[in-house]
């Protein structure tokens, strides 16, 4: 049996903070809040299932300006986790884990996530992104 | 593909093996980074998402089938992590089982859910 005080992985208390690793703390969080928005996923299906009085309820709340704001918040989170996660997939098979080409994925990633969540929420915007 | 070891498959132990989850976040990943841009981008292009007409987009049968496969691996995704996650930052074994008991459930509960909302509608007559 282990020692049950043995340090956890990952230990991050004892890394300078460098941007790469920020990075990934976020791929994680994006991760753990996209997983909450599943019940959101799950709430709309099953409204859907249920009919149009429950739906309307639903879409109510979603078109609030609180529910835009988490819908929002929601498709950064995706196109985040999507893009970093991309990079991660590339890591996976052993490539760009050189220093600079770290680096140089996360600025991609950034400028993917930034562009991805502008164009999506000007298409929230432009067709109404109202249900 | 089996990632356990010999011994281990010998004796029927190792059933919950880490590389087979990893291994299966990332298969999931793939079907992720395809599905999950045409859900957010279909559902963003609509012009309207009212009940009608989300429900005849849902019923629609290449989109049904497409969230058939997108819920389950979106599900088994999101579990893996928050258990990896769990597993890395709860220390108190106590609380570690018990968290992972509660996202775990949590996760068949949802994930029945939206498969039954998709089904439902998709196999329903037309709205």
């Amino acid at each position: 049996m282990a020692s049950p005080n043995r340090p956890l992985s990952p230990h991050l208390q004892v890394y300078r903070p460098m941007y790469t690793m920020m990075l990934s703390i976020l791929h994680r969080a994006t991760g753990v809040a996209l997983s909450g928005s599943l019940l959101l996923l799950a709430a709309w299906l099953l409204a859907l299932a249920s009919g149009a009085d429950c739906y309307a309820w639903i879409a109510r709340l979603l078109g609030s300006p609180l529910g835009w704001l988490v819908l929002a918040a929601v498709l950064a989170a995706f196109w985040y986790h999507f893009c970093t996660g991309i990079r991660h997939l590339v890591f996976d098979t052993g490539r760009c884990l050189e220093k600079r080409e770290a680096r140089l994925s996360a600025r991609v990633a950034i400028v993917a996530v930034v562009v991805l969540t502008g164009a999506s929420l000007l298409a929230m915007l432009h067709f109404g992104g109202r249900p | 593909m089996s990632s356990k070891a010999p011994l281990g498959q010998a004796l029927g132990l190792g059933v919950v093996s880490g590389t087979h989850h990893w291994w299966l976040q990332r298969v999931t990943a793939l079907v992720l980074a395809l599905l999950g841009p045409w859900f957010a981008i279909s559902l963003l292009l609509q012009p309207d998402l009212g009940y009608a007409h989300a429900h005849a987009w849902l019923a629609a049968p290449l989109n049904a089938v497409l969230m058939l496969v997108l819920v389950p691996a979106l599900v088994y995704h999101s579990w893996l992590g928050v258990v990896v996650v769990i597993e890395d930052y709860v220390p108190a074994k106590s609380k570690k089982i018990t968290a992972l008991l509660v996202v775990q459930f949590l996760h068949l509960l949802v994930g029945a859910a939206a498969l039954f909302g998709v089904l439902k509608v998709a196999l329903g007559s037309a709205a």
